[in-house]
């Protein structure tokens, strides 16, 4: 083996690490800018909807992990069932959607917030009043294309030109 | 060759100031000491940010941009947090050999700067064979990494300092050769003379031998395309593998100040030092000696590492036979006197000389050896 | 006098820079020369054949996301294919045009990271690593507008894909279609004709193509060796047949070759992306099925050319709701019994590239 084109290929790519020096740089910088998520997404935390809920548990039949967690009673005044405890233990979730997807009466959604860490872990168990549908809570639309409608455009780093300077 | 034979390469003649210039020897000893090891920390610090800031910016990201102004205070961050490490020393390690190797590689990285000019007359000491002790001095910190590999009773950190004392022995050959040229020309080993000398920037007349010293000289630091003994994805982090605290501290100075060094020696030898129009002469050799670090820097990110066999051979095979045939390309020149109003003739003459003897070397001589072995 | 030297253990992980992910390998190396390999896996073994016998065959899919979790699509598909098999679902046109699209779309990807992470192991310190990153985050962001994940896309379902296309897509699409070659072709510049890489990587870690089909290597550490085997080609799933693309391959079948050839798959995922673009119907993207599906009492094998190789799902089905049994053939470790005929002989850094070149993700190996 012998330095066959005698350093072209290495000048090759010299100019094209230069180059990149005078482009702009594809990173953001995290706590002061932000990009918008996408519109379909799949987050921590799920957001409930009491009037629409039946209690009929197809989310917690369909969740992979087990970590929806749904009891309820008859209330054989109204003939229907009434929740007493909604707890998902986010901890578990692997966010894989198959709840919000099942849900026949559309009363579960993903919630569109992100940074939720927590301090303990007993906090990840979301009770069944952290988890209803408040008008400020945004929700995601995933597997809800009118409420995907309502939320900002997702940035998009093909839309970003990098190229140039 | 005596220097007034060759007075034509310095037609300006420099009124050096007087060697214990600005008093007594010990002021001077005492001055110059200090100015040296403020100019190699405060250097470190500004080829580290250059190097995050560049490199961050040629792999299309940022860089460290968080601590001061433009993240200026990086490398201070860096250093404080480091210092605050646990110091970790393995169980099974040689103790003293471990504890003794940063101090032994650290002392010569600091003791090159003692004969580099900043200006003209303006270094610790004007040795008359100034270019002979940095050589001299700088292998002496292979010492001290070896100590490193050996101490630490780890495999990686010994597999990283055999090849580092493998590479420092081979390419000090063609660095030394590279260096002879520079000096034939000059007419001397004294590092300021050589810059009174370049009137005419010898990168320009000794094209080849600024490629030699310049690729030997990365060996020999082990800056990519050579840092084969630190090559994170093959031996972790090689000789300082088990290094922590301010001992790693030690190990990463070292890294950078004997980059420095070798930016600073190559812009004396070959970018014509401190000489420069309009801007002090201090200024113009901080500005060079960050120019050629960017180089480096440059080629780090650009270029894969090269395996070991690969190192030896392209040392043995290829720098060595390039840097006699340089050697002995510029002592014909010299002897033959080249008169000085030809002297542009004689840069267009080296850099034909250099193109051709690298295309005919790597087109009928050179060769990289197979590396399997049978097993 | 002969030096008496004897040959020593190296143990290269689990935690090492370039083992990718927590891969162990004991090298017994003679000074730099690597004399033996043995490689060590099980360090992110999770069960999930065996978690599989409990769940529901929905909720497998987010399973396999995990396997291998750099092309979680491909993952999905092939193992959507074999339910669809097992159960006989009629999958509808739309829903087998936008599998196509996110499958190249997601070799990709793969692609793009195995070459970063090659030329990475090669000591280029991060610059193609991290360019081949920005294109896989412009991918990526697409993947994320249609399933709401970065990384476990979860999209495809037995019977079609779980949602429509947004309507801001193809503009995206296209865009990124659009700036994909040149970006393709500064790589190229940046260092396929690179001298210390070709010094370093021709003709080290030669497979021919002899052994690797007797090693049952698959995709394109095989079609490097020479072997003209895709099974896009030779058994066609979905709807691969409507498309019109080339199997590169290349000759000698070392680590230079493999770098190429997977380039090379790129630009042909790229054609395939843009025939399917044009191509794409409108309709229904999920065939109805119940909620729970219960195939027929039978077994089934289906497999997909994966970013790696040949990924296969084996099912069988006791006519309940979860399988009975699931068996994966993870390309990553087929492919990786050939590592050490590849090595023996070589250096260490050897060592690093060759393995490099052959592309795993541990997350398959040990499932």
């Amino acid at each position: 083996m012998k330095f066959e084109r005698y350093g072209i290929g290495i000048a090759k790519g010299l100019t094209v690490t230069i180059r990149h020096l005078l482009r702009h740089p594809t990173v953001n910088q995290y706590p002061e800018q932000r990009l918008n998520i996408s519109r379909r997404f799949r987050g921590n935390e799920l957001v409930w909807n009491r009037e629409k809920c039946t209690g009929c548990g197809t989310c917690a039949k369909t969740c992979p992990q087990g970590a929806i967690e749904i009891v309820t009673s008859t209330d054989m005044t109204e003939n229907k069932y009434v929740v007493d405890k909604y707890q998902v233990d986010t901890g578990y979730c692997i966010q894989c959607g198959l709840c919000v997807e099942a849900c026949p009466y559309e009363a579960l959604y993903f919630s569109h917030a992100y940074e939720c860490a927590k301090y303990r872990r007993g906090e990840l168990v979301q009770g069944k009043e952290d988890m209803l549908d408040r008008p400020e809570r945004k929700v995601s639309g995933y597997f809800y294309p009118d409420k995907a409608k309502e939320l900002p455009e997702q940035t998009m780093l093909v839309e970003k030109v990098t190229e140039k300077r | 060759m005596a220097t007034g034979e060759l007075s034509i390469y310095n037609l300006v003649k420099f009124q050096a100031i007087p060697p214990d210039w600005p008093g007594g020897f010990w002021w001077h000893w005492l001055f110059f000491t200090v100015v040296v090891i403020g100019f190699v920390l405060t250097m470190v610090m500004g080829v580290i940010y250059i190097e995050r800031r560049g490199m961050g910016r040629m792999q299309s990201r940022l860089g460290p941009n968080r601590t001061g102004p433009f993240g200026l205070l990086q490398p201070v961050a860096d250093a404080i947090k480091v210092l605050l490490k646990e110091n970790i020393v393995p169980v099974a390690a040689d103790k003293i050999v471990h504890w003794l190797a940063p101090v032994i590689a650290f002392a010569p990285a600091l003791m090159i700067f003692a004969v580099i000019p900043f200006e003209n007359g303006a270094l610790l000491a004007d040795l008359n064979i100034g270019i002979l002790y940095v050589v001299a001095i700088s292998s002496v910190s292979t010492v001290g990494i070896f100590m490193a590999g050996w101490g630490s009773s780890n495999k990686y950190s010994l597999l990283g300092a055999m090849r580092n004392v493998a590479a420092v022995v081979s390419y000090e050959i063609p660095l030394v050769l590279a260096i002879v040229g520079v000096v034939l020309i000059a007419g001397s080993l004294s590092l300021n003379q050589m810059v009174v000398a370049q009137d005419i920037p010898f990168i320009l007349l000794q094209p080849l031998g600024f490629l030699l010293f310049f690729t030997a000289g990365c060996a020999e630091i082990n800056r990519s395309p050579f840092d084969l003994m630190e090559a994170d994805s093959e031996i972790v982090a090689g000789f300082h593998t088990e290094y922590s605290g301010m001992k790693f501290a030690m190990f990463y100075l070292v890294e950078y100040a004997e980059a420095v060094a070798i930016s600073a020696i190559i812009t004396t030898l070959f970018l014509g030092g401190w000489r420069g129009p309009l801007l002090p002469p201090w200024l113009w050799f901080i500005v060079k000696v960050m120019l050629v670090f960017f180089a480096m820097v440059w080629t780090r990110t650009t270029l894969p590492r090269i395996r070991i066999d690969q190192l030896m051979a392209f040392a043995w095979k290829f720098l060595l036979p390039m840097s006699l045939l340089n050697l002995f390309i510029t002592a014909l020149q010299v002897l033959a006197d080249w008169p000085t109003q030809l002297i542009w003739a004689m840069i267009i003459v080296n850099f034909a000389v250099m193109a051709i003897i690298i295309l005919i070397w790597s087109r009928f001589f050179f060769r990289l050896g197979w590396g399997r072995i049978e097993v | 006098m002969a030096v008496r030297t004897e040959p020593f253990v190296l143990n290269m992980g689990p935690v090492h820079p370039s083992t990718h992910g927590v891969f162990r390998m004991r090298a017994t190396l003679d000074g730099e020369v690597v004399i033996d390999i043995e490689p060590v896996f099980g360090y992110l073994h999770r069960g999930i054949e065996k978690l599989a016998e409990q769940r529901t065959y929905t909720g497998i899919t987010p399973l396999t996301d995990r396997l291998d979790y750099i092309s979680s699509m491909s993952n999905n598909l092939a193992y959507c294919l074999a339910v669809e098999k097992l159960a006989g679902i009629k999958v509808p046109e739309r829903a087998e045009y936008i599998r196509v699209i996110m499958a190249e779309l997601q070799r990709i990807a793969a692609l793009l990271i195995a070459v970063g992470a090659f030329l990475n192991d090669c000591g280029a310190y991060f610059t193609p690593f991290l360019y081949m990153f920005r294109e896989r985050e412009r991918i990526v962001d697409l993947f994320e507008m249609v399933s709401g994940q970065r990384l476990t896309y979860n999209y495809m379902r037995a019977g079609g894909v779980s949602q429509d296309l947004p309507e801001e897509f193809m503009p995206a699409l296209r865009k990124f279609m659009d700036m994909m070659p040149r970006f393709m072709d500064e790589y190229d510049r940046l260092l396929m004709q690179n001298e210390i890489l070709i010094a370093r990587a021709k003709g080290v870690g030669i497979l021919t193509g002899e052994q690797a089909i007797n090693c049952s290597v698959s995709g394109p550490v095989l079609r490097a060796s020479g072997v003209n085997w895709d099974i896009r080609k030779a058994d066609p799933y979905s709807i691969y047949d409507r498309f019109d693309f080339d199997i590169p391959t290349q000759a000698t079948g070392d680590c230079y070759d493999r770098y190429r050839q997977r380039v090379e798959e790129m630009r042909q995922s790229l054609r395939i992306i843009r025939q399917a673009m044009e191509q794409l119907p409108s309709g229904p993207v999920r065939a109805e099925l119940p909620q729970l599906i219960r195939p027929p009492t039978g077994e089934a094998y289906a497999r997909i050319e994966a970013p790696k190789g040949e990924l296969g799902f084996y099912l069988v089905s006791d006519n309940s709701i979860a399988p009975y049994r699931c068996h994966i053939r993870p390309p990553s470790l087929i492919n990786l019994t050939a590592l050490r005929d590849m090595v023996r002989g070589w250096k260490v850094a050897d060592l690093i590239i060759i393995f490099g070149s052959i592309d795993i993700t541990v997350g398959e190996i040990d499932r």
